[in-house]
C-alpha cells in the first residue's frame, strides 16, 4: 500500500484488478527483508542481554556462555547487513515516496546536492548521494507538497532514532566480530558484556522507531496516492475511546510482561 | 457452484472448525469460572492441562474466516466493521484478554493470589468472547442492519443490541460450554470422579441447548423471516434437522450411558449441524438482506487467486495441527 499496483481507479471504482501484480510492488522486497532482519536482531540482542547479565553476575557461566554465543552468531550477521538492507530501502522510498523522504530529512527546499544534514552539520550532496548514487541529483523538498499534507515532524527524530541505534548496533556487532576472530570468550571483557546488557532493548525500540517513519511518514494516504486515512477510517464516532482503551490495555499487558520476565531472569541470576 | 460461493463456504467451514476447537477453548473457560464443590481444584488442573498445550492454536480458525472475509468479500467485511464495531471490539478485547490472562497465569511465577486473579480474567473473558461472538452472527441475521452504497444506515447499535442477538448469545455460550464438558470427559481419563463431574454438566448443558434454541428463535424479529422461510422451507430443512436431532440426542444417550468417545463425536457433529443449519438458512445473504455472496464478491480472478492458496494451505495447515494435537496429547 506504499506504492499500490495491480488495479486502476476509473471513477472512483477499481478496475482492472490483478492480485499477483500486486502482490510484486516495489516496496515488498525491501520491507520484508528489512522487517525480517530486523526481528531476528532485536530478538537475539534482547535473549543476548539477558545471557550477558546473568554472566556479568556469575550465574551458571558455562550455560550462558553458551547461550550468548548462540544469541551473538544470530545478532552479529543481522547487525552488519541490516545497514546496507536500510540504505537499500531508504533509495525504495527516494523514487516511489519522495514526501516521505523529505520528511525524514526534513528538507523544505528542492535542490541539487542536497546535503545531509545532522543539527548545525551538513555535508553537501550527501542526501543526493545516497538516495541515488548521484553526488549532483535534484532532491525533492517537502515545498513540492501541499503544507496540509506534510507528514508530521515525529518521522525526522524516529528516522534519526532508527538510524542512530542501527549504526550503534552494527559498531558493537563489528566489535563482536573481532572479539570472536581473535577467539576471546564473550564474556572476558567487562565493557563488552556490559554493553551487550544496555543495549538489549534497542533493537525493539529501533523496530518502533521504523514503524513510525513509514506509516506515519506515508500519511495522508492509507493506500499512498489512492486512498486517503480520512476516507479510509470508519465513520464510527469517538474513535479515541478504542484507541484509548487498547492503549491503555496493551501498556497493562507490556507492564506485566516486563514483571514477568523480570521474575523469570530472577529465577535464573539469584541476587 | 460459483466461485463466491466455494469462498463462502471455506468461511462457513472455517466458522465450524474455530466452534469446536475454540469454542470448546472458551468452553472450558466458562467450567473454569463456575468450579465449585470438593474437586473445584482439581477440576481447573484439569481444563489447564487440556488447554495448555494449544492455549491459542486454535484461533488461527478465526483468523482464517476473517482473512477470507475481507479478501473474497471486502464491501461485507467494511460494512460488518461499521456497523459491528462496538461488539467486534469487545470480542477482540475479550480475545486478547482471555489468552494473555492464560499464558500469565501459567507462567507468570506469581503467587497464589495473583494466579487466582488471572483465572478470574481468564474465565470472564472466555465467557464474554462466546457470547458476542454469537452476538455478531445474529446480527448479520436479523435483518436490522441496512446498507446502502457499502455503508451502513442504520447507525451502531442495530441488529446487534436486542434480546435475538443476546438470546443467541447465550446459546453460542452454552454450546461452547457443552463440547468442553463432553472433551473434559475423555480427557478425565482414569479419573472417575472428575470424569462424574463433567459427565452431569456436559448432560446439563447438552439438554439447556433446547430452550436456549427456542429463546432464540422465538425472540427472532420480523426481519429474520428470510432466514426461517429457508430454515423450514428447504429441501435440506428435513434431512438437515434430522441429522441435527440424532446426533443431538444419541450424544446425550451416550453421555448416559458412559460411552465418552462416541458422545465426543457425536457432539461435534451436532455443534456441526447447527452451524450448518445457519449457513444455509443465511444463504445467500453475507449481512441480510442488503449484503449478498455475489453482490459482495472480489472480481474472479482474486477468487480464484484466494481459492487456490486456500486449498493449498489447507494442505500444509491441516497435517501440522493434526502433529500438533498428536504431539502434545502424547506429552500429556
Amino acid at each position: 500500500m506504499n506504492a499500490p499496483r495491480g488495479f486502476r481507479v476509473e471513477n472512483g471504482e477499481l478496475v482492472d484488478i490483478d492480485p499477483l501484480e500486486a502482490m510484486t510492488t516495489p516496496f515488498a522486497l525491501h520491507e520484508v527483508a528489512h522487517m525480517a532482519v530486523a526481528a531476528y536482531m532485536a530478538t537475539a540482542i534482547a535473549a543476548g542481554s539477558i545471557h550477558a547479565y546473568a554472566l556479568w553476575r556469575k550465574a551458571a557461566p558455562a550455560f550462558h556462555r553458551k547461550a550468548l554465543g548462540l544469541c551473538l552468531a544470530m545478532a552479529i550477521p543481522c547487525s552488519l547487513v541490516q545497514p546496507a538492507i536500510g540504505h537499500f530501502a531508504g533509495q525504495q522510498v527516494a523514487r516511489h515516496q519522495p514526501m516521505k523522504l523529505a520528511a525524514m530529512e526534513r528538507l523544505e527546499k528542492t535542490q541539487e546536492r542536497a546535503p545531509l544534514s545532522f543539527g548545525p552539520i551538513a555535508i553537501p550532496g550527501a542526501l543526493s548521494f545516497l538516495a541515488t548514487n548521484d553526488w549532483n541529483a535534484r532532491v525533492l523538498g517537502l515545498e513540492e507538497f501541499p503544507r496540509e499534507d506534510w507528514p508530521h515532524p515525529i518521522v525526522r527524530y524516529s528516522w534519526l532514532t532508527m538510524v542512530g541505534i542501527g549504526t550503534l548496533l552494527a559498531g558493537w556487532a563489528a566489535w563482536a566480530l573481532l572479539r570472536r576472530l581473535r577467539k576471546r570468550a564473550p564474556d572476558a571483557s567487562k565493557p563488552f558484556l556490559l554493553t551487550t546488557v544496555a543495549i538489549g532493548p534497542l533493537g525493539v525500540v529501533a523496530i518502533e522507531a521504523g514503524w513510525i517513519v513509514t506509516e506515519v511518514g506515508r500519511q495522508p494516504w492509507t493506500v499512498y496516492g489512492v486512498l486517503r486515512t480520512n476516507d479510509a477510517a470508519t465513520p464510527m464516532p469517538n474513535l479515541w475511546i478504542p484507541l484509548v482503551v487498547f492503549s491503555l490495555v496493551y501498556l497493562a499487558l507490556s507492564a506485566v510482561v516486563i514483571v514477568v520476565l523480570r521474575r523469570h531472569v530472577r529465577q535464573t541470576v539469584p541476587e | 457452484v460459483s466461485a463466491p460461493d466455494l469462498a463462502a463456504f471455506a468461511m462457513l467451514a472455517g466458522l465450524a472448525v474455530y466452534l469446536v476447537t475454540g469454542g470448546a477453548d472458551f468452553g472450558a473457560g466458562f467450567w473454569d469460572l463456575v468450579a465449585r464443590g470438593p474437586r473445584a481444584r482439581d477440576q481447573r488442573r484439569l481444563i489447564e492441562q487440556a488447554i495448555a498445550p494449544l492455549w491459542e492454536a486454535n484461533h488461527v480458525w478465526l483468523i482464517f474466516v476473517v482473512v477470507i472475509l475481507f479478501t473474497a468479500f471486502p464491501p461485507a467485511f467494511s460494512a460488518a466493521g461499521i456497523a459491528l464495531h462496538i461488539p467486534l471490539t469487545i470480542l477482540l478485547l475479550g480475545i486478547v484478554l482471555r489468552g494473555s490472562a492464560f499464558v500469565f497465569r501459567q507462567y507468570g511465577g506469581g503467587d497464589a493470589a495473583e494466579s487466582r486473579g488471572w483465572g478470574r480474567v481468564f474465565a470472564a473473558s472466555s465467557v464474554v468472547t462466546p457470547v458476542f461472538l454469537g452476538v455478531v452472527v445474529a446480527a448479520v441475521t436479523s435483518g436490522e442492519i441496512r446498507v446502502t452504497g457499502g455503508i451502513p444506515t442504520t447507525g451502531f447499535l442495530a441488529g446487534w443490541l436486542g434480546l435475538f442477538p443476546l438470546s443467541v448469545g447465550l446459546l453460542t455460550l452454552v454450546l461452547c460450554a457443552f463440547l468442553a464438558a463432553v472433551y473434559l470427559t475423555v480427557a478425565a481419563g482414569d479419573d472417575l470422579a472428575l470424569r462424574e463431574d463433567f459427565r452431569a454438566r456436559a448432560l446439563g448443558t447438552g439438554i439447556a441447548l433446547a430452550p436456549c434454541a427456542l429463546l432464540a428463535a422465538l425472540s427472532a424479529g420480523p426481519a429474520t423471516e428470510h432466514f426461517f422461510e429457508r430454515f423450514v422451507g428447504s429441501w435440506w430443512t428435513w434431512p438437515l434437522q434430522l441429522a441435527t436431532a440424532v446426533s443431538a440426542i444419541g450424544a446425550l444417550v451416550a453421555l448416559f450411558g458412559r460411552r465418552y468417545h462416541l458422545a465426543r463425536v457425536l457432539a461435534v457433529a451436532q455443534a456441526t449441524f447447527i452451524l450448518a443449519g445457519w449457513g444455509l438458512g443465511q444463504r445467500p445473504y453475507l449481512i441480510a438482506p442488503d449484503v449478498t455472496i455475489h453482490g459482495a464478491a472480489s472480481p474472479p480472478q482474486t477468487l480464484s487467486i484466494m481459492l487456490v492458496i486456500v486449498a493449498a494451505g489447507g494442505v500444509l495447515l491441516i497435517p501440522s495441527l493434526y502433529l500438533l494435537f498428536r504431539v502434545f496429547r502424547k506429552i500429556s
